[in-house]
């Protein structure tokens, strides 16, 4: 098996005869935190739809696990590997387990005590017979979270999962995240506009702009001897694209 | 008032009597509407539905023509049904006409447009994001296309009590294409028709309250599966 999880080369996304991505190459190791940090509209969201193999791309080739992905639509057994968790998280009109267990009867599968224990640890032990769509903004995201990690895909994407959240919700979700992949080796791929959310939890961080990586290094690195100078612009906080 | 009241007596008088003529003609009318209707669920769902998901070719002009075909009176529709059935039209040689199966041809066109063109509403009002979360949670496209039908579920409970209200409660298309005839093709409301025009206002009446009394009922039921399936 690979040692990589993603081996990106020449990876193009065109909207409208647009180009929102080119990425020349990216190589994402298994079991690694990588962050990406950039302004809206600079491609994040997009690449992260392409590594989970929802979207095709216009050019350029993906090999995910040392396996050549094809072109179009990637076989099912090879998506079911990744997931993603949005930004707004999308639930079913259906109680809280229901939502938690739909990867799984996607596949097949019954976990229930596992449901249990993932229920308890994210903090909705006592609501999983609650209507999701009535629950809280961080409780609902709880709910995505739980729903993807159930799974165990090799690959988490996580697309800025904790915008609009209180920082109770902030840390509790990073902390399972945190956990739940160093007990699993997931990859990890985080798009967020937090900064600091990107030190804590990721070993690589990457500057995304205008569908292009700037720059991207160990985290300590990034952010305390920025190479380029748009990184160290975007970090103080100042306006790049 | 006292004619109505009359009438309602006499119609659970008839209901309790077990006629075996009343008895007949209710049965056939949820023969012929219940087949018309199961018929357009099996076609009208998937068509709604497939609408609503894909951006097929001409989905412009379809959903302009299912949106008229709501609207379609009763009696074209059995008029169309009687040319195409007539022995001189294209479908004399199946020799349906003056049948039920005629009538739930002409029941069937009538409710169509309802559910394909209702599913396709509902469908389409479902969050495009629910596609994409399910789709990265490992769905096939048949699953991501359940899943939202699922989501879509109570517009399309709505429009299948929209279609058994319509061609229930319709005359002029079984009126034509059945011919109301005694013991063979005479529903509840071609009989309605009959006893109205024999004077027998009463009887008319007896048999109206029944047609609602079943169309209550037959909603109830489709409500209360749509009140069970949100919870």
């Amino acid at each position: 098996m690979s040692e990589n999880t993603y081996e990106v080369r020449d990876l193009r996304r065109d909207y409208v005869g647009r180009t929102v991505l080119s990425l020349p190459s990216l190589t994402v190791r298994e079991g690694e935190r990588l962050a990406l940090v950039g302004p809206s509209g600079a491609g994040k969201s997009t690449l992260l739809r392409l590594l989970n193999f929802l979207e095709p791309p216009t050019a350029g080739s993906i090999r995910f696990r040392g396996q050549e992905v094809p072109i179009g639509m990637a076989p099912i057994e090879l998506r079911r590997q990744v997931t993603t968790v949005f930004q707004r998280p999308v639930l079913l009109d259906a109680d809280v387990t229901t939502n938690v267990c739909y990867g799984l009867r996607l596949r097949g599968l019954r976990r229930d005590a596992q449901v249990r224990v993932l229920l308890e640890r994210v903090g909705l032990g006592p609501l999983m017979r609650s209507p999701a769509r009535r629950l809280s903004a961080g409780e609902m995201q709880r709910v995505a979270l739980a729903r993807a990690l159930l799974v165990e895909p090799r690959v988490l994407l996580l697309d800025e999962p904790t915008a609009n959240l209180d920082p109770y919700n902030v840390g509790l979700i990073e902390e399972i995240v945190g956990e739940h992949c160093r007990q699993h080796g997931t990859t990890v791929i985080l798009v967020t506009h937090n900064i600091f959310q990107a030190k804590r939890l990721a070993e690589r961080t990457g500057l995304m702009l205008s569908g292009e990586i700037v720059e991207l290094g160990v985290t300590k690195d990034f952010f305390e001897s920025p190479r380029d100078p748009r990184t160290a612009a975007f970090l103080r906080g100042d306006i790049v694209g | 008032m006292d004619d109505f009241w009359t009438s309602l007596v006499q119609a659970l008088r008839l209901i309790v009597s077990g006629d075996p003529i009343l008895r007949g003609i209710i049965l056939l009318s949820l023969q012929v509407s219940g087949g018309a209707l199961a018929i357009t669920v099996a076609l009208g769902i998937p068509i709604g539905a497939v609408l609503g998901l894909r951006r097929v070719f001409g989905r412009g002009l379809i959903t302009a023509l299912l949106y008229t075909g709501m609207g379609l009176p009763p009696v074209v529709v059995g008029l169309a049904v009687y040319m195409l059935l007539s022995r001189s039209g294209p479908m004399g040689s199946l020799h349906w006409l003056f049948t039920p199966s005629a009538m739930i041809f002409a029941q069937t066109i009538i409710a169509f447009p309802l559910v394909a063109g209702l599913t396709m509403t509902a469908v389409r009002s479902v969050d495009p994001d629910l596609r994409l979360q399910a789709r990265a949670l490992g769905a096939t496209s048949i699953q991501e296309a359940w899943a939202v039908l699922r989501e879509a579920r109570l517009g399309v409970v709505a429009a299948i009590v929209a279609a058994f209200g319509a061609v229930i409660s319709e005359v002029g298309a079984v009126m034509l294409v059945g011919g109301n005839i005694a013991g063979k093709t005479r529903v509840l409301t071609t009989a309605i028709m009959l006893e109205t025009r024999q004077g027998e206002f009463e009887l008319a009446l007896a048999l109206g309250v029944i047609l609602l009394a079943l169309s209550f009922a037959a909603n109830l039921a489709m409500l209360s599966l749509q009140g069970r399936s949100r919870e």
